[in-house]
């Protein structure tokens, strides 16, 4: 039974002191097809209860599964992704328990045949890479969601049942299993968490799944087992459910350790159980005692006949996997010249694709993640707005960039362009001409306010007569300052410069 | 020869949720051995060339569009759960000790 007193716990690093960790992550990814694994219904999320099921997905006498082609697409691209090979032929089997949330009383998975199998994922933790190896990702459907009503509402016994809603029954699924995870020691919480993150990341980039894991289209399953220290042993294991972000993953991996630690270190074994992950208290607590495979008594599922992709079909969908996230972002920074820290931050203020397209556009990689990161960025906080969703385009973006660069507006008036196009005021040449912004680069008028800032300055002047350049800055000020900023520093140097010296 | 225990057949029946006496698991034990062992007879014939048949149609790949088609309305899903429906949902017993 379930009990929520709170077990005893080394501290992590006691843990770890006596015992290795030994993780397997298990990832549940809700793909994004719009109709079901098996039957035509839609798979939106948030719908009324029980309106998107049909005779198939409610497991109704007679009724016939058809295999959604998009989603095998799906499974095959995400084993690719993960460096798998794909099964040339394989089959779905028959999950039989009894549990309300599969009206059916079986789940279609795939047992011994998965789709993809053997692959791997390299993942970075503290600048390490970390290689996890993916044992298979198969496919299978989504279950019902219950929702249990307690006996505590005064109902006829008090008796406490269920209400299911099936509307997530038979959305497709790709479970990826991980090989187990050895050695991490006291990186694995981070390993777990890098793996998932990144695992995410791949999904998203693939634009097979929303993998919002608030919305469980993304969850973790953490196997973990302990060995003593250096014994190269395996533990018994545990798997803990509904481990559902990825702050969580970490937390429940690093309290699995030290609670199984500190059972162990008292002598008492540890169960082979399915625990729950509670987000609130940060504690796992004992499910139901994991079944083995058999009592599953998995068989081929008749009502479907096997999945044999041609290489001609799987070469077609390894051409068109997306350059993975990792690759990408090292081939990006490599190009770009950032450093490790530019590159975060980049990728942290979400203006990683900005600072791409804008330097697609011409403008340089430097220039263009200064406007993004320091300017834009800035008044997408004072806002409360996201830096994509300004408005500010990466073409207008390169386009001030480009005024810079030709003398016609400085890093200045280049803040009052962007201010012109977050009011609306047109493109960045629009704002230039609207605003009167551009510099004075008439040679004539430009050398009549030298001669005056000179003339009204006699002793700066002498000095830099003596050969003191530095006091050309004061000169410099006042030329600007009578121009209303709108000078090209530089050129005004070299004219006081020429005059004077 | 299959031997299949009492014991088995008990595991079973709980998988099943079939509640089986003390004397039907007396009386099924002995017929099920004899059961296995005429489904057995198949490994006289079956030979290292032929592999294991799961469907009897020589067909892969048969898949759907993923195209949405109309579902049935909350109301007609519902309408032949055994137990009156509450907020639209399917009401079933709870079972206990499975969720956190």
């Amino acid at each position: 039974m379930t009990t929520r007193t709170a077990e005893k716990v080394l501290s992590f690093e006691e843990a770890l002191a006596g015992f290795d960790p030994t993780m397997g992550l298990e990832v549940h990814v809700e793909l994004n097809t719009v109709s079901k694994m098996f039957c035509g219904c839609a798979t939106g999320f948030g719908a009324e209860p029980n309106t998107q099921v049909c005779p198939v997905c409610l497991g109704l006498p007679g009724a016939m599964p058809v295999v959604n082609e998009k989603a095998v697409e799906s499974a095959i691209r995400i084993g690719l992704a993960l460096n798998c090979r794909i099964a040339s032929w394989c089959r779905f089997a028959r999950k039989n328990y009894f549990y309300p949330d599969m009206p059916k009383n079986f789940q279609t998975s795939q047992y011994d045949e998965p789709i993809a199998f053997d692959g791997w994922m390299d993942v970075e933790v503290d600048g390490e890479t970390v290689r996890v190896e993916i044992e298979r990702a198969h496919m299978e459907e989504d279950t019902g969601k219950s929702l249990h009503v307690g006996g505590a509402t005064g109902r006829i016994h008090g008796a406490d049942h269920s209400l299911v809603d099936y509307n997530r029954a038979g959305i497709p699924l790709i479970e990826i299993v991980t090989k187990t995870i050895p050695g991490t020691r006291e990186k694995a919480p981070l390993v777990a968490k890098a793996y998932v993150a990144q695992l995410r990341d791949l999904l998203l980039a693939l634009g097979v799944s929303d993998v919002r894991m608030e919305q469980g289209s993304l969850r973790c399953d953490v196997n973990l087992s302990l060995a003593p220290a250096g014994s190269g042993q395996l533990g018994t294991r545990t798997e803990t459910k509904n481990v559902n972000s990825l702050r969580s993953v970490e937390r429940a991996v690093r309290y699995e350790i030290a609670r199984q630690a500190a059972l162990l270190q008292s002598g008492v074994p540890i169960v082979q159980e399915t625990r729950h992950w509670h987000e609130d208290t940060g504690v796992t607590t004992s499910g139901r005692e994991k079944s083995d495979a058999e009592d599953y008594r998995y068989f081929p599922e008749p009502d479907l006949v096997p999945v044999a992709p041609s290489t001609e079909w799987v070469d077609e969908l390894r051409a068109s996997l997306p350059e993975p996230p990792r690759e990408r972002l090292a081939r990006l920074q490599r190009e770009w010249g950032f450093s490790d820290l530019e590159m975060r931050d980049t990728v942290g203020a979400g203006a990683l694709v900005l600072v791409e397209e804008t330097v697609a556009a011409g403008a340089a990689p430097g220039a263009a993640r200064k406007w993004w990161l320091s300017e834009l960025a800035r008044r997408a906080n004072e806002r409360g707005a996201e830096v994509a969703d300004l408005g500010v385009t990466p073409t207008d973006v390169a386009r001030v960039q480009a005024l810079v660069d030709e003398g016609r507006i400085n890093d200045k008036l280049a803040r009052q362009v962007f201010d012109g196009l977050l009011a609306g005021e047109g493109t960045p040449d629009e704002v230039v001409e609207g605003r009167g912004l551009a510099v004075v680069s008439d040679e004539g008028a430009l050398s009549a306010a030298v001669d005056r800032a000179i003339a009204d300055n006699p002793a700066v002047a002498d000095k830099i007569r003596d050969g003191k350049v530095a006091a050309a800055g004061a000169l410099i000020g006042a030329v600007m300052k009578e121009l209303g900023g709108k000078a090209d520093a530089g050129q005004v140097r070299e004219l006081i410069l020429a005059k004077l010296i | 020869m299959p031997e299949i225990t009492r014991a088995e057949v008990a595991h079973l029946a709980d998988l099943a949720r079939i509640d089986l006496s003390d004397t039907e698991l007396d009386h099924l034990a002995p017929q099920l051995v004899v059961i296995l062992e005429a489904i057995a007879s198949i490994n006289d014939v079956a030979a290292d060339d032929v592999p294991p048949t799961s469907h009897p149609l020589p067909l892969t790949n048969v898949f759907r569009a993923d195209v949405v088609r109309p579902s049935l309305t909350a109301q007609e899903a519902l309408s032949g759960a055994p137990v009156e429906p509450e907020q639209q949902r399917f009401s079933v017993p709870r079972i206990l000790g499975e969720e956190a």
